[in-house]
C-alpha cells in the first residue's frame, strides 16, 4: 500500500474522522476463529463485555454471532463464557 | 541622564521611593527606569535600588555604578556599607540623619561633592504618625537636584495616594515632603 | 491615543494578556514570571477580560490544560521561568507537535542547580529545539509588543506553532519603565477575532481525535510538517511585523542592526544586554570606532539568511550568549551562528562569549573590553580562544 507523503495528512498527528479504527479490518489476524452453538447459549452477554475488539454481535438484546472483520480469534469470550457454547475452530 | 542609588532596609519603602520618583519625571515627559536589586528578601535586610531619569530613551539595563545621588535612607546602613561607591566628583550623597552634613562627610571621609541631611524619620512622625521616611526623602531629593519640579512631585503623590489612602493622609505626606525640601541642609 | 504607562516588563506582558483577552489561561506563579500571572488574575477577578483562569497545581498541569484547552479551539495562554518551564517539558513537544498555537510568556530565569531565580537564558535556551517559536524581547515595551505579534503569528494558518515570548528576569521584568500601551481596541483589531484553524476537539459534529499514537509510520511525516511550518514562519513572521509596523507606526524587525553602516567589528546579543551594548556602540563610534550590534529577536526560527547578511561583511564578530551548552563548541548562538557562517563565502573571524549566569551582571565596561579584544584579533588575523567568559571569577 502506498502510503500518504508529509503534504497529504492532516497536521499534528490529527484523525479528522470518527470511528476510522473501523476501517482497519483486524480480522485478517486470526487464526481460530469463535464459533457459538445458539442451542447453548443463554444470552448472558459476557462475550460481549469482554470482547477487546468489539467483535461480538449482539441484536435486540441477543448475541447473534461475530464480526468476522474485525474478531482477532483471541479467545477470550470462549474463555469467559459460562456455559462453554464458544469453540475456537481453524 | 541622572543616576541615582538608593540605600534602605528591606520594608522602608526604597523601593517605592525609586520608582515614585521616576513616575514623576515620566508625567513630565522624561525616560525612565527603576529597578530594584533583589535578593532574597526580608524585612531589614540591607537592599539597593536604582534610578535613571533621561531626555531621551534609555537602553542601559545594567546596575547604576556612578551615581549622580546616593539617597540613604537609613541611617545605620552608613556603618556597614560602602554608601558613597561610584559616587561621581560632583555627585550628592543624601542621608536621613539629624546629623550636620560636616558630620556625615567626617565620618566617611568625603572629600568631593555635596552632602546633604534631613531628619524624615522625624518629620515623618510629626506628619504622617509613622516612621515612613520615603516620602519626606523625595522633598529632600528636590532641594538638592531639581529631577522634576515640586508640583509634578505633589500631583503624583495625590494621583497615586489620594484613592488608596485619602485625604487626610495624602496631605500629610505632602507636608512631610514639603518640610523635608525646607529642612534640608546642604554642605 | 497610545499612551505612557509607567510599567515592569511583567506588568507590560500582563497589559498585552489583558488586551488580547484570551478564552483560557492556566498558569502556575513562579518567580520572577510571578508578577504576569498575578496581575492578570487581578483583572480577570476585576472583570477586565472574561478569560476563563484556570489556577493549576503545577506547571505540568498548566501546560497539559492549555494543551486541552488549544485543541478545544479557544484561544489559550500561560506563562512561566526556569523550573516551571522544565517542569512543563513533556508538553511543551506535545503542545508543539499537536500544532497548538499557545502563547507563552517566558520571564527567563536560571534553570538550576544550584538554585537561583536570578536572570540567564539556560531555561528556554533547553526548549529551543521543542518546535516552539521564540522571540527574545530587550525592554518591557518589546515584551508587551512580542506577545501581541506572538498571538497573530501562532494562529496563522501556514504556521500553527506555539510561541514563547522570553524577557530577561528581574532585569526587564522587574523594572520600571515607560511603556506605550496601544489602544485596547486597536489591539483587538490587529489580533482578530480568533477563528481556530484546525477541527477542534469539542465539535460533537465532526469530532476528530487529537494526540493519537504515530509510530514509525507517519511520525516522521508529523515532524517534517513541523520542519515545514517553521519555514513558513520564517517567511511570514516579518511580514506580521510589517502589519504591526504599519498599523502602530513601529519598527519591529526579525533581527536589529544597530550602527552596522561601516562597521568592521560587531557584537551579536539578544535580550537586555543589546541595550546596555548600544550605549557602548554609541561611545565607541563617537571615538571614531567603526563598530556595530546585532541583536536577534526572533531566535527559532533562527534568521540565517538576515545573520550572513548582516555579519559576513564584518572583520571579527563576537556573539555573546546568557546560557552555556556544555558542549565545549560555546553557547547556543554562537553554535548556530557559526554554523550558518559556513555557508557564507566570507567568514569573520568569530569569538563566543559566556556572560550573566545565574543574574551576574554584565556592564558597559565588560562590552567595551570585548570591543576592544576584537579590534586585536582584526590586526593579529586569528582568533585565539575562541569560547570566553565575561564577569567569572578565576
Amino acid at each position: 500500500m502506498n502510503k500518504k507523503g508529509w503534504k497529504e495528512i492532516p497536521i499534528g498527528g490529527l484523525i479528522d474522522e470518527a470511528g476510522s479504527a473501523k476501517k482497519y479490518n483486524t480480522g485478517s489476524w486470526r487464526t481460530f476463529k469463535p464459533v457459538v452453538d445458539e442451542s447453548k447459549c443463554i444470552n448472558c452477554l459476557q462475550c460481549w463485555i469482554y470482547c477487546p475488539d468489539s467483535s461480538v454481535v449482539v441484536k435486540g438484546q441477543k448475541m447473534v454471532g461475530f464480526d468476522y472483520d474485525h474478531c482477532k480469534g483471541c479467545g477470550i469470550c470462549a474463555s469467559i463464557c459460562p456455559v462453554k457454547c464458544i469453540k475456537m475452530e481453524k | 541622564m541622572i543616576e541615582i542609588r538608593w540605600h534602605g532596609r528591606g520594608g522602608q519603602g526604597a523601593k517605592t521611593a525609586s520608582q515614585f520618583i521616576a513616575e514623576a519625571a515620566l508625567g513630565a515627559g522624561k525616560y525612565i527606569q527603576a529597578f530594584p536589586e533583589y535578593g532574597p528578601e526580608r524585612a531589614g535586610a540591607p537592599i539597593r535600588c536604582f534610578t535613571r531619569i533621561a531626555d531621551k530613551p534609555i537602553t542601559v539595563h545594567s546596575p547604576v555604578t556612578n551615581p549622580y545621588a546616593v539617597v540613604v535612607i537609613d541611617p545605620t546602613l552608613l556603618d556597614s556599607i560602602d554608601v558613597i561607591e561610584g559616587l561621581i566628583e560632583d555627585g550628592v550623597l543624601l542621608v536621613n540623619s539629624a546629623k550636620a552634613p560636616k558630620v556625615i562627610r567626617e565620618k566617611l571621609k568625603l572629600k568631593k561633592g555635596k552632602v546633604a541631611t534631613v531628619d524624615a524619620t522625624k518629620i515623618s512622625l510629626e506628619t504622617l504618625g509613622i516612621p515612613m521616611p520615603n516620602t519626606p526623602m523625595l522633598g529632600a531629593l528636590l532641594r538638592v537636584k531639581d529631577v522634576v519640579s515640586m508640583d509634578i512631585l505633589i500631583s503624583q503623590v495625590k494621583n497615586k495616594f489620594l484613592k488608596k489612602i485619602g485625604a487626610e493622609k495624602t496631605d500629610a505626606n505632602i507636608d512631610g515632603i514639603k518640610r523635608a525640601y525646607q529642612e534640608t541642609e546642604i554642605g | 491615543m497610545a499612551k505612557i504607562t509607567p510599567l515592569t516588563g511583567d506588568q507590560a506582558v500582563a497589559e498585552a494578556m489583558r488586551q488580547i483577552d484570551p478564552d483560557v489561561v492556566a498558569a502556575y506563579p513562579i518567580t520572577p514570571q510571578t508578577e504576569i500571572v498575578m496581575t492578570f488574575s487581578q483583572f480577570v477577578a476585576d472583570g477586565k477580560v472574561k478569560t476563563e483562569f484556570i489556577p493549576v497545581e503545577s506547571e505540568h498541569s498548566a501546560m497539559s490544560a492549555c494543551v486541552g484547552s488549544a485543541a478545544a479551539g479557544a484561544r489559550t495562554m500561560t506563562a512561566t521561568s526556569a523550573n516551571g518551564l522544565a517542569l512543563m517539558w513533556e508538553i511543551v513537544y506535545i503542545a508543539a507537535s499537536m500544532r497548538l498555537p499557545i502563547v507563552m510568556p517566558v520571564v527567563n530565569r536560571a534553570l538550576s542547580g544550584p538554585i537561583n531565580i536570578h536572570c540567564d537564558h539556560s531555561d528556554s535556551m533547553g526548549a529551543r529545539d521543542s518546535g516552539w517559536i521564540q522571540m527574545y524581547a530587550e525592554n518591557g515595551q518589546e515584551a508587551y509588543e512580542d506577545t501581541i505579534l506572538a498571538i497573530r503569528i501562532a494562529e496563522r494558518k501556514d504556521i500553527l506553532l506555539p510561541v514563547m515570548v522570553c524577557q530577561d528576569g528581574f532585569i526587564t521584568s522587574h523594572s520600571v519603565e515607560g511603556v506605550e500601551l496601544l489602544e485596547d481596541k486597536l489591539v483587538k483589531d490587529f489580533i482578530r477575532e480568533y477563528k481556530p484553524c484546525m477541527p477542534t476537539l469539542l465539535d460533537t459534529d465532526k469530532p476528530v481525535t487529537y494526540g493519537p499514537l504515530d509510530l514509525q509510520d507517519f511520525y516522521f511525516e508529523h515532524k517534517r510538517q513541523q520542519s515545514e511550518a517553521m519555514k513558513n514562519a520564517m517567511a511570514t513572521i516579518p511580514k506580521v511585523m510589517d502589519e504591526f509596523n504599519r498599523t502602530f507606526g513601529k519598527s519591529c524587525n526579525i533581527i536589529e542592526e544597530y550602527k552596522m553602516d561601516g562597521a568592521e567589528v560587531g557584537i551579536i546579543v539578544m535580550s537586555s544586554t543589546a541595550g546596555t551594548a548600544k550605549v557602548v556602540v554609541d561611545e565607541l563610534r563617537e571615538q571614531g570606532l567603526k563598530v556595530g550590534l546585532i541583536r536577534p529577536r526572533l531566535f527559532r526560527p533562527f534568521p540565517a539568511q538576515k545573520i550572513i547578511d548582516a555579519i559576513s561583511g564584518l572583520k571579527a564578530v563576537a556573539v555573546l550568549d546568557r546560557a552555556e551548552s556544555f558542549s565545549n563548541c560555546g553557547g547556543p548562538l554562537f553554535n548556530d551562528i557559526r554554523a550558518v557562517m559556513y555557508n557564507s563565502e566570507k567568514k569573520p573571524l568569530m569569538l563566543n562569549y559566556i556572560f550573566g549566569l545565574g543574574g551576574r551582571d554584565i556592564f558597559p565596561k565588560d562590552i567595551a573590553d570585548v570591543y576592544k579584544k576584537l579590534f586585536k584579533i582584526v590586526s593579529a588575523n586569528r582568533a585565539e580562544e575562541s569560547i570566553n567568559y565575561i564577569g567569572v571569577r578565576e
